[in-house]
């Protein structure tokens, strides 16, 4: 059988404060004999989607992205003619709810179309988005679990999705109440996940730069009760809500002395370690709360 | 007239040709030489002028008189920015005044300066990563990836995609892909979020030449020469030669491709 190439999006922050969750998601994906191609070119997602009914110009960039995907297929990057994967949960949701709009609004997009007359096509709605846990939900958790050959046994983690992934209903990747793509990859991964009804609480998203301290609060309230169910870790596909949960534990600590640090994870990073893939794609340098100790401690590292 | 077969061209000749080619005014043109004519409309008033020129030298031979908004006349310096449309068409159009021909019915306006943000800084204590770009120039998060900039670029540079470069802290692309910007100014006029991407741009080059490539030993040789003070005394010399003694010298100089 071929390998499957599937086209894919990686977001901004996937090329800087992110590069573990790329770096470990592509070996993944390669691990499980898909190839992520990426865009050969690609802007910024547009972040945050636009509730805003009159101004188009919110959704010029997510739409430039959908477009793309028509000269991949024309070039035969890719064997799947229709997806488009990303990682990141709000490039996913800004993508996806500008996907829906503008199936609903043909007016909008023949807009959009008409302004961006640079372009060598139209788009003409004949992408899907889709999250990578759709991807690895689609090649079922029997697959997963057959590459595994260290097994996170003893790890307790909670599954952190935060808002992106599930909300608003339309663009949501599982039940928004009670999702389980998460629960499902860590236990073929052999770790054990915790609930916690703070796993769909907002982390306090981009009030980060404006002001950390409700982040803080939320961030605090969302690890506390994780711990307090018994979970070591969490695991995210925000880059964001990794930021919030990780690195604002400084400002928690300083806050609330007691608090113990908690690493944070992609979830594509335990994969990997599970999957015994190079330690190259871990990227551990780039979390705030060190996670090999916990690691050391499970000799998983 | 036959071009002689030796390879080796008259610099004298050469030069002249050149200053032919880009004299700085049409002062001598003969009306009854001039066989085609065109309008432009230089901020509203209609001219009639050569068909041939270029909207600089047009607007030279209808009066005008550039004190500032023109420099090289080339196509280097990016001083002569020029807004233009043409008659029955809703596009504005943009280009460099010495190195566009005038049309027919177009109407046109200089824009010598743009009132844009430049950050100061001093390179050497910039960290060479993307919170760097964002510092100096914040309103790079702003992009709606409109392409607005690229639509206006005088020098068709996909001046949009190193934006998004840059966001993406991707400074190779944003380098290559920005490196002829003559910093004419029109892609931060245009731009809707009021990025100014030529600054940017040159912040990241900057950063990218320092960090990112090697060091250039023929330059740190020069440098080190010129705080020895070699060239001290060949320029006092050089600056009190007289006009004929200084073509002499510059005619006979040593060249790169000799
Ligand atoms: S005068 Fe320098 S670019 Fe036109």
């Amino acid at each position: 059988m071929s390998q499957t190439k599937i086209a894919y999006y990686p977001g901004c922050t996937l090329k800087t404060t992110a590069k573990n969750f790329e770096d470990s998601a592509l070996a993944v994906a390669r691990a499980l004999d898909i190839e992520l191609v990426e865009l050969p070119k690609w802007n910024c997602c547009g972040t945050v989607y636009s509730l805003t009914d009159d101004n188009l110009m919110y959704h010029i960039a997510p739409v430039r992205n959908l477009l793309r995907v028509k000269q991949m297929v024309r070039d035969e990057l890719v064997t799947d003619d229709h997806r488009m994967v990303v990682l990141c949960s709000m490039c996913y949701n800004a993508l996806k709810r500008t996907n829906l709009r503008v199936k609903e609004n043909p007016e909008d997009l023949q807009k959009i179309n008409d302004f961006m007359y640079l372009e060598d096509d139209d788009y003409e709605l004949n992408v899907d988005v889709i999250h990578f846990l759709d991807l690895l939900k689609e090649i079922g958790v029997e697959k997963i679990r057959e590459k595994v050959v260290k097994p996170l046994n003893g790890l307790k983690v909670l599954p952190y999705y935060g808002c992106m992934l599930l909300r608003p209903k339309e663009v949501g990747i599982d039940d928004p109440e009670e999702p389980n793509l998460q629960e499902n990859i860590l236990a073929a991964l052999g770790a054990e996940p915790i609930d916690s009804p703070y796993r769909k609480v907002c982390c306090g998203s981009y009030l980060t730069v404006d002001n950390k301290y409700v982040v803080v609060e939320l961030a605090y309230k969302i690890l506390s009760h994780a711990q307090k169910a018994g979970a070591q870790a969490l695991t995210t596909s925000c880059p964001l809500c990794a930021f919030n949960l990780d690195n604002r534990q400084k400002e928690i600590k300083e806050k609330y002395p007691g608090f113990k640090n908690i690493p944070v994870f992609y979830f594509t990073q335990l994969m990997a370690l599970a999957f015994g893939l190079s330690n190259e794609c871990y990227g551990f340098d780039l979390h705030h709360t060190k996670p090999e100790p916990l690691l050391k401690e499970k000799q998983l590292c | 007239m036959k071009e002689t077969k030796s390879k080796k061209l008259d610099p004298e000749k050469v030069m002249e040709r050149i200053a032919e080619a880009s004299r700085p005014t049409v002062a001598g043109v003969e009306e009854k030489d001039v066989r085609h004519w065109v309008t432009i409309y230089v901020m509203g008033r209609g001219y009639s002028v050569p068909a041939d020129l270029t909207i600089l030298t047009a607007m030279e031979y209808a009066g005008y008189k550039f004190i500032r908004g023109c420099g090289c006349r080339q196509g280097f310096c990016g001083a002569c920015s020029t807004v233009y449309r043409r008659h029955g068409e809703y596009k504005l159009q943009t280009g460099m005044a010495c190195q566009t021909r005038v049309e027919d019915g177009m109407y046109l306006v200089q824009i010598p300066f743009s009132p844009a943000e430049k950050a100061s800084y001093d390179i050497s204590k910039e960290a060479y990563k993307v919170n760097t770009l964002l510092k100096h120039y914040p309103e790079l998060a702003r992009c709606v990836a409109c392409n607005t900039c690229t639509k206006a670029c005088t020098q068709d540079l996909q001046v949009m995609d190193y934006i998004q470069a840059a966001i993406r802290g991707d400074f190779e692309t944003c380098v290559n892909e920005s490196f002829d910007c003559i910093q004419c100014g029109m892609c931060a006029l245009r731009c809707p979020a009021e990025i100014v991407q030529y600054n940017m741009a040159q912040l990241a080059r900057r950063l990218y030449g320092r960090n990112d490539r090697p060091e250039p030993k023929h330059l740190t040789d020069r440098l080190k020469e010129i705080e020895q003070g070699k060239f001290v005394k060949p320029l006092d010399e050089i600056t009190k030669k007289s006009k004929e003694e200084l073509e002499k010298l510059y005619y006979s100089r040593e060249k790169e491709s000799d």
